[in-house]
């Protein structure tokens, strides 16, 4: 299972990265195995104002689907277009060409409540047991 | 059910080494998929996928009374089953209830059942009730290893394999052969929509028939496909699904399986509840549902039906169809709603339009 550990993460299977100043968020490598083939990935609108654990989409695989949940507070700046043609690159590129959005943070000291790589690690490995 | 009391196929080994997904199915530990359900359902349409259903129960049926007692026992007329020929068939409670739907498969000198994993307990213990005078009834659920070989280049790549000329067979026809010197029994049967065979062999040489088959496949683009596939492929064809499409609450003319109910050919288990519910009018019927509205809305299990602003009825099942890139369902309405044009479904705190399409979705 690949975990960078230059990533935050939450327990709801979110990675989040501090790209100078906005936070890139997605799904992680372990959570698009647990999914399987994805079909659907349902973003919000640009500039959407987001509470830390609010519903901001979804990801539809064949078998189920999952709320995506937003890590800290937030305005939407941008998101991943090119999920509408190819959510599969969710499951190919989890950490990279599957992000899924822009998030300017209300408070940047928020990233730090988020798990660390050996947290989410951990966390994972109970959950899957 | 804990993961340590799961039951395994004597495929297990294989799934694992392969790396599939594994769950919990009907207290087996099955693949749910291998690479990918979208990948194993496209290699079933296009080539050929070769499924482990050795999780299903197996009963056979010998002796004078046989053919009358199964004849009371199922729907469907088994006088019209020829020697080496299967019929698929319903088990009904008295109140005309589906207590399970399964393949009658017409050997030389016996019969075979074959029924779903879940139901393989109740099922021997309503058929051992009903049992008459010179039926000897066998569960050889434990002596019999299942796989289902399916797709438009299965009987191609089969057929070089075994010691039968595979186009003489029909479809629902049975041959009992070798595979590379091992016994078999091949029945042009399957739940895909595809033409295939399901294989009857020995548990001790299952695994022996799997790797010969994929090896033989692999140049073909055929491979292995798990049980999320298996799904995808029947609800595109709109097959039902025990427990999810219909159960003992349903009857066998609201699953719309009427077609598998031959009421005329005597007496049998729910006969006399079925007809005096075709007298009465049936109250509800299976439809198939396919996503209109734009996006990738996608119903599922238990997704509410609306018309008219109010709730009619239920997804029974749902899913994304990998061959048409759309939602499609199947779901049941009381019967005056079944021809509506504007049904839709809720999904998600969403009404999205949908709209009926008969038989099958491809």
């Amino acid at each position: 299972m690949n975990i960078p550990q230059e990533l935050r993460y939450t327990k709801e299977h979110e990675w989040v990265l501090a790209d100078d100043g906005v936070l890139v968020v997605g799904v992680t490598d372990f959570a698009q195995a647990e999914l399987g083939d994805i079909v659907y990935v349902e973003l919000p609108s640009i500039g959407t104002r987001l509470a830390a654990g609010e519903t901001f989409g979804n990801v539809e695989s064949v078998k189920s689907v999952s709320d995506l949940y937003c890590p800290v507070a937030g305005v939407v700046a941008d998101i991943n277009t090119r999920l509408g043609d190819s959510p599969e690159l969710v499951n190919s590129d989890p950490y990279g060409e599957g992000w899924m959005v822009r998030l300017e943070p209300e408070n940047p000291a928020d990233l730090e409540g988020l798990l660390g790589p050996e947290e989410y690690s951990d966390y994972i490995g109970a959950e899957a047991e | 059910m804990a993961s340590g009391a799961l039951m395994k196929t004597p495929l297990h080994d294989r799934h694992v080494a392969a790396g599939a997904r594994m769950a919990d199915f009907a207290g087996f530990d099955m693949p749910i998929s291998y690479d990918g359900i979208l990948a194993e359902h496209r290699r079933v349409r296009e080539a050929a996928g070769l499924f482990d259903v050795s999780h299903m129960g197996e009963a056979e049926v010998r002796g004078a009374a046989a053919h009358a007692f199964l004849d009371f026992l199922l729907t469907n007329d088994v006088s019209a089953v020829p020697p080496h020929h299967a019929q698929y068939t319903l088990m009904l409670n008295r109140q005309g209830g589906v207590i399970d739907d399964l393949i009658l498969y017409r050997l030389q000198d016996r019969y075979l059942l074959v029924v779903n994993a879940a139901n393989v307990a109740k099922d021997f213990e309503w058929i051992g009730s009903h049992l008459a005078k010179d039926v000897d009834f066998r569960n050889v659920s434990d002596r019999t290893a299942l796989l289902a070989w399916q797709g438009p280049k299965a009987a191609a790549i089969l057929d070089p394999l075994v010691g039968a000329d595979l186009s003489a067979v029909p479809s629902f026809g049975i041959v009992e052969t070798r595979l590379e010197g091992i016994a078999v029994i091949l029945a042009r049967t399957g739940y895909t929509g595809e033409d295939g065979f399901e294989i009857f062999v020995d548990p001790a040489r299952a695994a022996q028939v799997w790797d010969r088959l994929l090896e033989a496949g692999a140049p073909h683009g055929a491979g292995p496909a798990g049980l999320g596939a298996r799904d995808t492929l029947r609800l595109e064809k709109q097959y039902r699904l025990y427990g999810q499409d219909m159960d003992e609450t349903v009857s066998a003319l609201e699953a719309g399986l009427g077609w598998t109910v031959k009421l005329d050919k005597g007496d049998f288990l729910g006969r006399d509840a079925l007809l005096a519910q075709r007298e009465a009018g049936i109250p509800r019927a299976t439809i198939g549902l396919l996503v209109t509205e734009p996006g990738r809305h996608i119903p599922r299990a238990g997704c509410v039906v609306m018309a008219d602003g109010r709730e009619v009825g239920e997804v029974t099942s749902g899913t994304f169809s990998p061959s048409r890139e759309e939602g499609i369902a199947l779901a049941r309405v009381p019967k005056e709603f079944a021809a509506k044009g504007d049904l839709t479904i809720r999904i998600r705190n969403r009404d999205v339009a949908v709209k009926r399409v008969k038989k099958s979705f491809v």
